[in-house]
């Protein structure tokens, strides 16, 4: 086999970790309290902010840079839960679609009023992992192996604790859910919690990889929601599984073309997709 | 119902004389208002049935790009460019819009296809940058005032075409409300399977609806490009003008003949003003009050500024449409 061409299929094996861990994040939101965070992958971008302004700015450590980052992107869902999503949890989906849209608009704009359009590094270098004579960067390695933690991590969450219980029960029956004791309310706001969370988390290991600008969560934004429609939105090991189809897309048609058009083609991939299984790839 | 028809020839005259009167600067603002209201008009024709198609920005960007490319690489006539592009967005529609409508992808669902499909014609016209000239933009080869190339440097000409496009899309609206589609799409967004149960072609009324709004975006599209002599995708396709086209329709009301444009004269004199206001130090300012904006009008006012309006106490309710017997 071509080494170049392995080459990116293990860079698009360590993107997927990545993705998987986004896609984890906005599928629990969806299952949980059906709706869609059109704005996600920019709270992620707020993130990358966080830790770009605390270590290459204020000289915070690196991983204490990390940890405030999640801790404050965990405060934000909230926020934006209790702010946008709460008042329009009874209107029609496509309303609440469209007030994270919103929300899109003012991440964006506002990051760019604030830090202007620069690209801004954190300035990290990390070592390039050389086996053989293939290049694996350490960056993406870390990204992977930290994505995994976190999802094993969420997993269990899910199924060992109280409110884990309680937020897979509401995700099958929100009406029952009530019926038997659990405060929605505060579900909600755990769910929103762990959500912005998983944004945070995800902020820092893409912070050591890419620049940060206000705009970055279109760049992958797009292609989180791809993942999660195809894996089935609401299931978090479709998802999983479908962030990994969709990294190797990407990265074999890279290999194949370039950037743009491995988008393209994973961008085609998915709609047609859409028409095979309507449902997602993992429907039952 | 006269007074409003009075009130409505007095607006037109008045917007038939305005280039005589007002300078340069805000005739350019007005001709873009114009052709952006025609667009958002044409997104509303769906988008008020509940149709959510995040998909606008690829059919303005195939309507832009079309003509320019043809007409600077082979000399063609934008006369003919502008419907073949019009023509390849029905077609993007039907492409999508079948297979969507016949498996009954609604919803989210459909606003993430579409979405993937203005990522598609975004990414695609980057990615061609040897032909498109990728991010930098494409300026179309200019020959001055010129009928054959539908070129004209004075505004007037772009303001009559404007004026023209905008009136069209209204009667296109006023056509479809007053006409039995309404009442079908109606019932498809209520409840499909009881609309195709009391006999509602559905997938007939929604492809046609959806390709007439993809046909008319694409042609604003077009003006657009002709008018600015110069394309960008990230200008005229993508998510962001996908959002920028729902958003301001919202905010205008989407449920009524003038919302969009409103929603149109809103955003961009809102651009405008902040731009020469602030100058170019607070550049995300406008899109920073959209955005609290556009919250603010889903969770308080769903309607849009029209819709509100109208139920203001002071105002005699609309008219109840007499059921048919």
């Amino acid at each position: 086999m071509d080494i170049y061409l392995l080459e990116a299929i293990i860079n698009g094996i360590l993107l997927g970790g990545v993705l998987a861990l986004l896609a984890l994040g906005l599928n629990l939101i969806f299952g949980v309290i059906d709706v869609v965070w059109i704005a996600y992958a920019d709270i992620v971008m707020c993130g990358m902010y966080v830790i770009y302004f605390l270590y290459a700015e204020y000289g915070v450590p690196l991983p204490i840079a990390c940890l405030i980052a999640i801790a404050a992107m965990a405060a934000f869902g909230v926020v934006v839960h209790l702010l946008i999503i709460a008042p329009v949890l009874n209107s029609p989906p496509i309303n609440q679609l469209l007030a994270t849209g919103g929300l899109l608009f003012f991440l964006q704009s506002f990051a760019t009023l604030l830090f202007g359009t620069d690209f801004r590094n954190i300035g990290v270098r990390l070592p390039i992992l050389e086996i053989g004579t293939i290049y694996i960067s350490f960056a993406r390695l870390i990204a992977f192996g930290l994505g995994l933690v976190g999802a094993v991590a969420l997993y269990f969450f899910l199924k060992r604790t109280y409110i884990g219980t309680a937020i897979r029960a509401i995700a099958q029956d929100r009406d029952i859910v009530g019926l038997m004791g659990v405060d929605q309310r505060r579900i909600y706001i755990v769910t929103s919690a762990i959500g912005g969370a998983l944004a945070g988390l995800a902020a820092c290991l893409l912070a050591m990889q890419y620049d940060v600008h206000p705009f970055i969560g279109n760049t992958f934004g797009p292609v989180i929601f791809m993942i999660c429609v195809l894996g089935g939105l609401g299931n978090m090991i479709g998802g999983f599984i479908a962030a990994f189809i969709i990294s190797q897309i990407i990265a074999i048609g890279g290999y194949y073309s370039n950037t743009e058009l491995s988008y393209v083609l994973a961008f085609t991939f998915f709609i047609v997709l859409m028409f095979v299984r309507p449902r997602g790839i993992f429907a039952r | 119902m006269n007074f409003v028809r009075l009130s409505a020839l007095v607006g037109l005259a008045i917007l038939i004389a305005l280039p005589a009167i007002i300078p340069p600067y805000f005739l350019h603002l007005l001709i873009q208002i114009l052709i952006w209201s025609f667009i958002y008009t044409a997104w509303a024709l769906m988008g008020r049935f509940g149709f959510v198609s995040f998909g606008h920005g690829a059919f303005m960007g195939v309507g832009a790009y079309v003509p320019a490319l043809l007409w600077t690489y082979y000399g063609l006539t934008p006369w003919i460019g502008i419907p073949l592009g019009v023509g390849l967005s029905a077609l993007l529609a039907i492409i999508i819009g079948y297979p969507c409508f016949r498996l009954k992808v609604v919803g989210h669902y459909f606003a993430l296809v579409t979405l993937a499909l203005s990522q598609v014609v975004l990414l695609s016209l980057t990615a061609a940058r040897d032909i498109t000239g990728g991010s930098l933009g494409f300026t179309p080869r200019a020959v001055g005032h010129s009928w054959y190339a539908l070129q004209f440097p004075e505004k007037s000409y772009f303001y009559a075409i404007a004026l023209l496009l905008w009136l069209i899309g209204l009667y296109i609206w006023q056509r479809l409300d007053r006409g039995i589609s309404r009442e079908a799409l109606e019932a498809i967004s209520e409840d499909e399977d009881a609309a195709a149960a009391v006999g509602i072609n559905v997938l007939r009324e929604k492809l046609r609806v959806t390709i007439i709004s993809a046909a008319l975006t694409a042609l604003g599209g077009a003006i657009y490009g002709q008018y600015f002599m110069y394309l960008n995708p990230d200008t005229v396709s993508g998510i962001a003008v996908s959002l920028q086209i729902v958003f301001a329709v919202i905010a205008g009301g989407v449920y009524s003949l003038l919302g969009p444009t409103v929603g149109s004269l809103l955003t961009l004199s809102l651009t405008e003003a902040l731009r020469v206001w602030f100058g170019t130090n607070f550049i995300g300012a406008a899109n920073t009050i959209y955005g609290i904006l556009l919250i603010l009008c889903i969770i308080f006012m769903p309607q849009g500024i029209v819709g509100a309006l109208r139920r203001v106490p002071w105002r005699r309710a609309p008219p109840k449409a007499v059921p048919a017997e």
